[in-house]
């Protein structure tokens, strides 16, 4: 038990003030920085305490997918005010150290997590009454989520559905002055449209530009 | 060092939770932090959720963590659409501006 109290010390500390950092960073990549590092210390928590599917889901879907996300808008927007400076050599090496020390802190957390995942029995039994028959967490998640809560669980894929739907409606942008082919154009071109039979007098000559 | 229970858990969420809040009230930079800030609103709940279903062996607390990560995953990327748009119109996300509204 006195591992149990230091895995949760050592990663709630690092949580709570990695949550402080990102409402009180100057820095807006900074605070995305700490904002993945804050994701990454609550999921090896979870993983600790028995959740080990919510533990990876979070880390795929936070850190994969959201903090990305979030990091292509800061840097896209150029929020700081730091216009066409961020790429400079000067400028963007102001990152590398918060970078680094935010890298290694979550290189030492999952160390410590998987290095621990064979004293996981020892660490902490009171998560039993869900082990029954040695059925994992994953297993029974499943279990649970594909007969009782599967319209729930439609119900959200739908969500998703329509979160993409409205994120590229909403900024899709049509361009003016691109030269784009369009089919239904081209497909509807009669022969009328195109071409002109022209009796020609002798001696006038056709104009052709009219 | 004292046994660990659902107590430390649950005090756990309460401060990420309100570092959340003080982060959406205090925040004048940009709007991007006060998404950043629902989203660790967002984590605390889950944290509550997760450590809940643990602590009293009932796994419907984990299932709907798996629906508030697809509802967070899904405002995320609606928030930031319209920042993007908003940006595209304005050139400023900062938060003192957006008073279009006059409300």
């Amino acid at each position: 038990m006195i591992a149990h109290s230091i895995f949760f010390y050592t990663f709630s500390i690092i949580a709570i003030v990695s949550a402080i950092m990102v409402t009180a960073s100057k820095n807006t990549v900074h605070s995305v920085f700490f904002l993945i590092l804050d994701f990454i210390s609550i999921s090896c928590l979870f993983i600790m305490i028995g959740a080990e599917f919510l533990g990876m889901i979070m880390l795929i879907v936070y850190v994969g997918a959201v903090a990305v996300l979030f990091l292509f808008v800061v840097m896209m927007l150029n929020v700081a005010q730091q216009k066409n400076q961020w790429f400079s050599s000067e400028e963007s090496s102001k990152h590398i150290p918060v970078g680094l020390i935010i890298s290694t802190l979550i290189f030492v957390e999952l160390i410590i997590v998987v290095g621990g995942w064979k004293y996981k029995p020892d660490l902490f039994d009171i998560n039993n009454s869900i082990e029954i028959n040695n059925v994992s967490n994953t297993h029974s998640l499943g279990q649970v989520l594909y007969t009782d809560y599967i319209h729930i669980f439609q119900i959200s894929g739908m969500i998703l559905l329509v979160a993409m739907i409205g994120a590229i409606v909403l900024t899709f942008r049509k361009r003016v002055g691109v030269k784009t082919q369009s089919y239904i154009k081209q497909i509807s071109r009669e022969r009328s449209d195109g071409v002109s039979v022209v009796k020609v007098e002798s001696n006038k000559g056709v104009r052709i530009d009219d | 060092m004292t046994e660990i229970g659902l107590g430390h858990y649950l005090t756990l969420g309460a401060i990420i939770f309100s570092i959340g809040i003080i982060g959406i009230f205090l925040n004048r930079k940009n709007i991007i932090v006060i998404l950043m800030s629902i989203e660790l609103i967002l984590l605390a709940v889950n944290i509550n959720l997760v450590s809940f279903s643990i602590f009293l062996g009932d796994l419907t607390g984990q299932v709907f963590t798996l629906f508030i990560l697809t509802v967070a995953a899904a405002e995320a990327a609606i928030g930031l659409a319209i920042i993007v748009v908003y940006y595209r119109n304005s050139g400023t996300i900062r938060v003192e501006h957006i008073d279009n509204l006059k409300g």
